[in-house]
C-alpha cells in the first residue's frame, strides 16, 4: 500500500458530498429531501429539517444555545490560539489559515470548553466546531479538551463532550497525533477518578477525533444519520476498490454494529443527557 | 543474539542509491576479470569511493527519501528482530473475541537478561504473507489482541516491548464494521494506565494512529531512518496539494517534520538509534545489535521505578505536549 488514510477536514469537501455552511437568506433548500425551507422555521427546529428530519450541521455557538440553559455557558480558555510550531506552509501558510477560519469564525480555534447547565445539572461541556478548519484536532483542541477533563475530575461534575470532526490537523502533524494520546490519557484519569463521560457523535465525527476521545465516552449518543468512523468513505472506496453498503458510517450503522449506545434525535439530547446524569447519580 | 539466518539483502535499488550502484557494478566487473589482481588498487579506490558516497548520501537524506528508505522491501522486519532479539520467543495468538490479525505478532521474548512481551506491526515478507498482513495495516482485532497481551504482562509484572511498523489503521469494511476507531482509542486509554514498563522502538512506518495505537510508552526510539507522523506524504498531498507526484510528496514530507530528528526536536521521542551506513538493511544485524542494547538499558532503568510512578510520569509525558499561544 502507497497510500495511508487521509484523515482531515478536507477529507470531506474532497469526498463530494458538501455540506455546505446553511447559505444565507429567507430561503434554503434542505440536503436531503430538496425541500425549500423557510430559514426561520429551520432554525426554530433546532436545525432539523420539519420535511424529512434532516440535521443540520450547527456550529459550536448555535449548538451551546441548544444544549445549554439560558445563559448559563461559562467559558475556559477562550483566548487559547494555535501557534503553528512546524511553520508549516502548503500551498498557503497554515497561518493564514487560521486567520481566516478566526475571522469566519469569531473564535480562536476548533472547539468551545466550558461549565454549564443542562435542565440545572451542573456539567462540563465541550463542544467541537466543524466550521473551524473542519473541527480538526490540533493543540489548542487537545488542550482546551484535555484541560476540560481534568476540571470535571477536579470538580466531580459529568462531562459532555459533543463531537464535529474531520480528524487530525495536518498542519501541526506529530502535535495533532499526540493530542489522541494526551486526551485518552486525561480520560483514563477521569475514569479512575469515577467520572461520567457522555460523548455525542454529530455529523461528522471521523480519524483522530474518533479513534481517542470521541469513542471513549461511558455512554456514546449519536445523531441520527451522523457520519462516524475511523476512515473516511474515499479512503476506503479508494482502498478497497468496491461500493459501499448503503448506511455504511452512519449512526444507525454504528448502533447495529454495537458501538454506541443510542441514537438520538437533536430535540430530546437535552432530556436524554439530563437523564443519564440522573441513573449514574453525578 | 541468537544466531540468526537474516542475511542483508540490496537486490533492490532506490531511485536516489543509482550512483552507488554504478559504482558497485565497476567493482564488481573489475572483481571477475581473470586479471583482477592487478587492479588491486584501482579496486580499492573503488570500494573507498563507494562507501564515502553511501555515507554522503545517507547523511543528506531527505525527508521524502528517508520515507523510501523506512518502505525499502529489505527493511527488518517485527519477524526479523524478534529471530535476532528475543530468545525463546513464545508466540501468544488471537483477540480472544474475532480472530488473529497477522499484522501483529505478540508473545513472550527474552530480551538480554529481561522477560518481555513483545508486540509489533508485521508487514510481511512473502506474497502471501503481505496480503495477510494487509502490508502492515492493523485490524482492530490486531489492537485488541495487542492490548490483550499487554494486560497480561502487566498481571504478571513484564515490561511490554512494541515495534511499530506501519502504513496506518486498515481503513475498509470490516475494519469500520468492527470499531477500527475504539480499538486504538481504548489502547490509547489503557496504555497510558498500563502498570508497567512500556518501550517502543519505531523501527520502519509511523503512519499515524494506527502506529500511536502501539505508541503510548514511557520510552520511545526511531531507527534513524524511520517516519513518524499524522498522516503520510502522499496523503497529505493528496488533501493538501491535490496532486500526488514526486515534487508534491517532497514538500509533503518536509512540511510534515516526520523524520527521526523531527520528532526528537519536538519531544515525541526520547532517542534516535544510528542505523548502519546505507540503512538497516545493508546490515541488520547491526540494527538488531543497537536496538537490543537500547531496550536493555530502559527496561533495566524503568524497573526501578513504582508502577504508580511510571503511570503518572507517562501521563505527563503526553499531557504537556502541545503548541498554544495566549492572545
Ligand atoms: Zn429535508
Amino acid at each position: 500500500m502507497s497510500q495511508v488514510p487521509g484523515r482531515s477536514w478536507t477529507d470531506e469537501t474532497i469526498a463530494g458530498r458538501p455540506k455546505k455552511a446553511v447559505p444565507e437568506g429567507l430561503w434554503l433548500r434542505c440536503d436531503a429531501c430538496a425541500s425549500m425551507l423557510f430559514r426561520r422555521s429551520v432554525a426554530n427546529n433546532l436545525w432539523v429539517c420539519p420535511e424529512c428530519q434532516h440535521h443540520f450541521r450547527v456550529n459550536a455557538a448555535t449548538r451551546i444555545e441548544q444544549l445549554t440553559d439560558p445563559e448559563s455557558f461559562d467559558p475556559f480558555n477562550e483566548d487559547m490560539s494555535p501557534a503553528d510550531p512546524l511553520h508549516f506552509v502548503d500551498v498557503k501558510p497554515y497561518t493564514q489559515r487560521i486567520e481566516a477560519a478566526q475571522k469566519k469564525t469569531g473564535f480562536k480555534d476548533g472547539v468551545r470548553t466550558g461549565t454549564c447547565f443542562i435542565k440545572g445539572r451542573k456539567v462540563i461541556l465541550a463542544v467541537m466546531d466543524f466550521t473551524f478548519l473542519g473541527g480538526s484536532m490540533g493543540s489548542v483542541v487537545g488542550e482546551k479538551i484535555a484541560f476540560a477533563i481534568e476540571q470535571a475530575g477536579e470538580r466531580d461534575l459529568p462531562l459532555v463532550i459533543v463531537n464535529a470532526s474531520g480528524g487530525a490537523r495536518m498542519m501541526e502533524s506529530g502535535y495533532s497525533l499526540m493530542q489522541m494520546a494526551k486526551t485518552a490519557a486525561a480520560l483514563a484519569q477521569f475514569d479512575e477518578q469515577g467520572g461520567l463521560f457522555i460523548s455525542v457523535l454529530t455529523d461528522p465525527t471521523t480519524g483522530g477525533v474518533t479513534a481517542s476521545f470521541a469513542m471513549l465516552g461511558d455512554l456514546i449518543l449519536a445523531e441520527p444519520k451522523a457520519l462516524i468512523g475511523f476512515a473516511g468513505p474515499r479512503v476506503i472506496q479508494q482502498t478497497i476498490r468496491q461500493d459501499l453498503p448503503e448506511g455504511f458510517q452512519r449512526a444507525e450503522f454504528l448502533q447495529d454494529c454495537g458501538f454506541i449506545d443510542r441514537v438520538v434525535p437533536r430535540s430530546e439530547l437535552r432530556s436524554e443527557i439530563s437523564s443519564i446524569i440522573d441513573y449514574t447519580g453525578k | 543474539m541468537s544466531t540468526a539466518t537474516y542475511k542483508a539483502n540490496t537486490s533492490y535499488t532506490l531511485p536516489f542509491e543509482q550512483p552507488v550502484l554504478d559504482l558497485e557494478r565497476q567493482i564488481e566487473a573489475l572483481e571477475s576479470r581473470d586479471n583482477a589482481a592487478n587492479f588491486a588498487d584501482e579496486l580499492e579506490s573503488l570500494r573507498a569511493n563507494r562507501a564515502s558516497l553511501l555515507k554522503k548520501l545517507y547523511d543528506d537524506l531527505s525527508p521524502w527519501d528517508t520515507v523510501r528508505v523506512a518502505r525499502h522491501p529489505h527493511r527488518p522486519q517485527m519477524s526479523d528482530y524478534i529471530e535476532m532479539i528475543c530468545r525463546d520467543f513464545r508466540e501468544l495468538h488471537g483477540d480472544r473475541h474475532f480472530g488473529d490479525d497477522p499484522a501483529i505478532i505478540s508473545g513472550f521474548g527474552r530480551i538480554g537478561p529481561y522477560k518481555t512481551m513483545i508486540i509489533g506491526h508485521q508487514k510481511g515478507k512473502s506474497t502471501q504473507e503481505k496480503v495477510a498482513c494487509h502490508f502492515g495495516c492493523a485490524h482492530p482485532e490486531g489492537y485488541r489482541k495487542a492490548l490483550m497481551k499487554m494486560k497480561l504482562a502487566e498481571k504478571y509484572g513484564l515490561p511490554v516491548v512494541t515495534f511499530i511498523d506501519t502504513p496506518g489503521a486498515y481503513p475498509g469494511i470490516g475494519a469500520e464494521q468492527r470499531g477500527q476507531a475504539e480499538a486504538i482509542a481504548v489502547n490509547l486509554r489503557e496504555m497510558s494506565r498500563l502498570k508497567t514498563p512500556i518501550v517502543c522502538v519505531i523501527i520502519g512506518e509511523g503512519g499515524s494512529g494506527g502506529a500511536l495505537g502501539l505508541g503510548v510508552g514511557d520510552r520511545i526510539a526511531m531507527l534513524e531512518f524511520s517516519w513518524y507522523s499524522v498522516i503520510s506524504p502522499e496523503g497529505c498531498a493528496a488533501i493538501l496539494w491535490k496532486t500526488v507526484n514526486e515534487t508534491t510528496n517532497h514538500a509533503a514530507a518536509d512540511a510534515l517534520s516526520l523524520t527521526a530528528r523531527n520528532n526528537l526536536d519536538h519531544g515525541f521521542i526520547d532517542t534516535v538509534l544510528r542505523e548502519p551506513v546505507g540503512g538497516a538493511h545493508r546490515d541488520p544485524h547491526a540494527a538488531a545489535a543497537s536496538i537490543q542494547e537500547w531496550i536493555v538499558d530502559q527496561v533495566r532503568e524503568l524497573r526501578r521505578f513504582k508502577p504508580q510512578t511510571l503511570v503518572q510520569r507517562r501521563y505527563e509525558r503526553f499531557r504537556r505536549i502541545g503548541a498554544m499561544k495566549a492572545t
